[in-house]
């Protein structure tokens, strides 16, 4: 009797159309998995949030492409999301659904990485910049320019990132070019082989950067804005994040719908609530945030915040240069040049 | 069924779960590896793709490939003959002079390297080597006036790096050769007068030499593909390498089919080596 009550309520609980799951595919520990953000939607929308992770672009992809049906919300940067409409993998976002749609800058939500053919694929969530931090205690005033990383006057006291393509893009900003289609190839590679001798070394993980700042190896360095902010709050180094006159690389990440996801409906909440000014605030204020997309997410910052003080200015926003799609043969290029850099560093 | 045919299947049954676990673990996704070198991209997630040699074509071309394999043959070099300058006189001393219970102490000393995680190794070196870190305090303590000795991120880090890991290779094998030297032989050469040098250069040395080159084979592959080392104690300086080249060929772009091409020319290197080196090689074993 047990049994048939049991299986009986099982089958109205679990029946379709009353889905009770919330799938998920993001970087770990990227927002959408802190758990009192979980629990305060679990509760909000009577839906249990599963998580999956990447560990790249690719293996995101690849996850979207062999398991159709599974996923609800997927983190894709602009950038991907193209490839990833092209290959059928998502599905159009009702923005009438996400309440907070309208606050969004319209810069970021209107972009065209999003709306392909009069259709959403996309919503604008968060976004930083790659540039530079400086040693607050090495340099009395913050530099103005991008040319501080070639400076003679810091000469092996440069962190550089081991990348190719974030090394091309910012040689491109230092001379002047559109970061995502170089014109002048032959004047990034002169710029790369001008850093022989600025670098101290190379780093590769945030944990990394706070170590060589930490120990004084580097009075500039490459960096990530969303780190920076969390360097100086988190770990009291004395760093300061720079958007250099000449611009900076400026990336966003949007959330998206997977095709035929099972719970389109609960998606639609989580999008909104991931884009609400009570999640992102408690997100950046307790463990350090990319800046919204929301501005008046931004607005209910502390005054301090760097993600209001310096991410905030419009003027500010206005010199980035965004991270466009970028073909295999573009990435095999920037990668081959890189290297090539790195020969001739060593030389 | 007679002797001769049991013995047959006795040698087939206990070989062959060692051939069908090579076959299964190298053989497949090496023949795999091969494949993929030979096409435009890997075909993963649907890709369609076509066979093409461009990939050896640039590699064969390209300065910058031939400059990272001239790199890193001289990394294999330079580690190789560090570890005979260091591993044989230790190898001789352990099995010649060393006796009982010093002598397991001493190999145990040898061996710990082999027990630590290689990531472990080499994270503490970027302690040890740094400046200000701890062999710069030791020469400080000893010499106060000495210059600061700052050689991490730098080539020679990843030199001493790689002799870290690879010397007890050298050591195990010139060992096991030097204690097989039957003692009568030398005790007859210094019976007939032969001072000690002479004993080294015309018994100890030819006799070990075996365990010096197969110690040599075994250090001096890995070496050049190698490139966790490179990466962590290299830095700017010392991180160029056909190794690392081809590491970020998988894990940075997705670019299997080049990091497979990488591949396959530097064990075509590695054969080509051998192969030039085997007569010579062939000779000197059968005159000792």
């Amino acid at each position: 009797m047990v049994v048939v009550v049991v299986v009986v309520g099982a089958y109205f609980y679990l029946q379709p159309g009353k889905p009770t799951e919330l799938h998920i595919l993001n970087w770990q520990g990227y927002g959408t998995d802190e758990a009192w953000a979980v629990q305060i939607f679990e509760e909000k929308s009577g839906v249990k949030v599963i998580h999956d992770n990447f560990n790249s672009e690719q293996e995101m992809l690849t996850k979207l492409r062999t398991s159709p049906g599974v996923y609800d919300v997927v983190l894709i940067n602009s950038a991907f999301t193209e490839q990833a409409v092209a290959e059928g993998v998502l599905q159009p976002i009702d923005s009438t659904k996400i309440a907070n749609f309208a606050d969004l800058s319209a810069e970021l939500r209107d972009s065209t990485r999003f709306n392909i053919d009069g259709k959403l694929y996309g919503v604008a969530w968060v976004w930083g910049v790659t540039s530079f931090a400086y040693n607050t205690e090495a340099l009395t005033a913050a530099p103005a320019s991008i040319q501080v990383l070639w400076d003679p006057a810091y000469v092996g006291r440069i962190g550089w990132r081991d990348d190719a393509v974030e090394s091309v893009q910012l040689a491109a900003i230092a001379t002047g070019q559109d970061m995502n289609n170089p014109a002048d190839i032959e004047a990034v590679r002169q710029k790369l082989h001008a850093l022989k001798g600025q670098i101290k070394t190379f780093w590769s993980s945030e944990d990394e950067w706070n170590k060589f700042m930490g120990a004084k190896d580097f009075d500039v360095a490459t960096y990530w804005s969303g780190s920076a902010a969390r360097s100086k709050k988190a770990f009291s180094l004395p760093v300061d994040f720079v958007v250099p006159e000449e611009g900076a690389i400026g990336w966003f990440d949007g959330l998206s719908i997977a095709k035929d996801a099972p719970n389109a409906e609960a998606a639609h909440q989580f999008i909104d609530f991931m884009v609400s000014p009570e999640f992102y605030v408690r997100w950046d204020t307790d463990v350090g945030a990319p800046a919204s997309s929301n501005g008046k997410a931004n607005a209910q910052l502390p005054e301090d915040a760097m993600n209001r003080a310096v991410l905030g200015d419009p003027a500010v926003v206005a010199r980035l240069q965004w991270m466009a799609p970028m073909s295999d043969e573009q990435r095999a290029q920037y990668q081959e040049l890189w290297d090539e850099t790195k020969a001739y560093f060593a030389q | 069924m007679n002797a001769d045919q049991r013995r047959r299947v006795a040698v087939l049954g206990l070989t062959a779960p060692a051939y069908l676990w090579l076959v299964l673990t190298i053989f497949l996704p090496l023949s795999a590896m091969l494949y993929f070198s030979f096409l435009t991209e890997a075909p993963f997630g649907g890709r369609q793709p076509v066979a093409t040699l461009a990939h050896y074509r640039s590699i064969l071309t390209k300065d910058l490939y031939l400059d990272l394999t001239w790199r890193s043959l001289r990394m294999g070099m330079d580690v190789t003959i560090a570890c005979i300058l260091l591993g044989y006189p230790a190898a001789l001393a352990l099995a010649r002079h060393v006796k009982g219970r010093w002598r397991e102490a001493m190999f145990l000393l040898i061996v710990l390297p082999f027990w630590s995680n290689a990531l472990v190794r080499t994270f503490s070196w970027t302690m040890t080597l740094r400046g200000d870190g701890l062999v710069d305090r030791a020469i400080h303590w000893v010499v106060p006036g000495m210059p600061s000795l700052d050689i991490l991120f730098s080539y020679p880090a990843v030199v001493v790096g790689l002799v870290h890991a690879y010397l007890p290779y050298m050591i195990l094998t010139c060992y096991v050769s030097l204690q097989a030297i039957d003692e009568s032989l030398i005790e007859a050469a210094r019976v007939l007068g032969a001072p000690g040098r002479t004993v080294f250069r015309r018994i100890v040395l030819p006799l070990s030499l075996p365990g010096l080159l197969a110690g040599t084979v075994l250090i001096f592959v890995p070496v050049i593909g190698s490139f966790m080392e490179p990466r962590i104690l290299g830095g700017v300086a010392g991180s160029a390498m056909l190794g690392t080249v081809i590491e970020e060929q998988f894990t940075r772009i997705f670019n299997w089919p080049f990091g497979a091409a990488l591949s396959f020319t530097l064990l075509a290197i590695v054969l080509l080596i051998l192969g030039l080196a085997a007569p010579f090689l062939r000779r000197t074993l059968r005159t000792a």
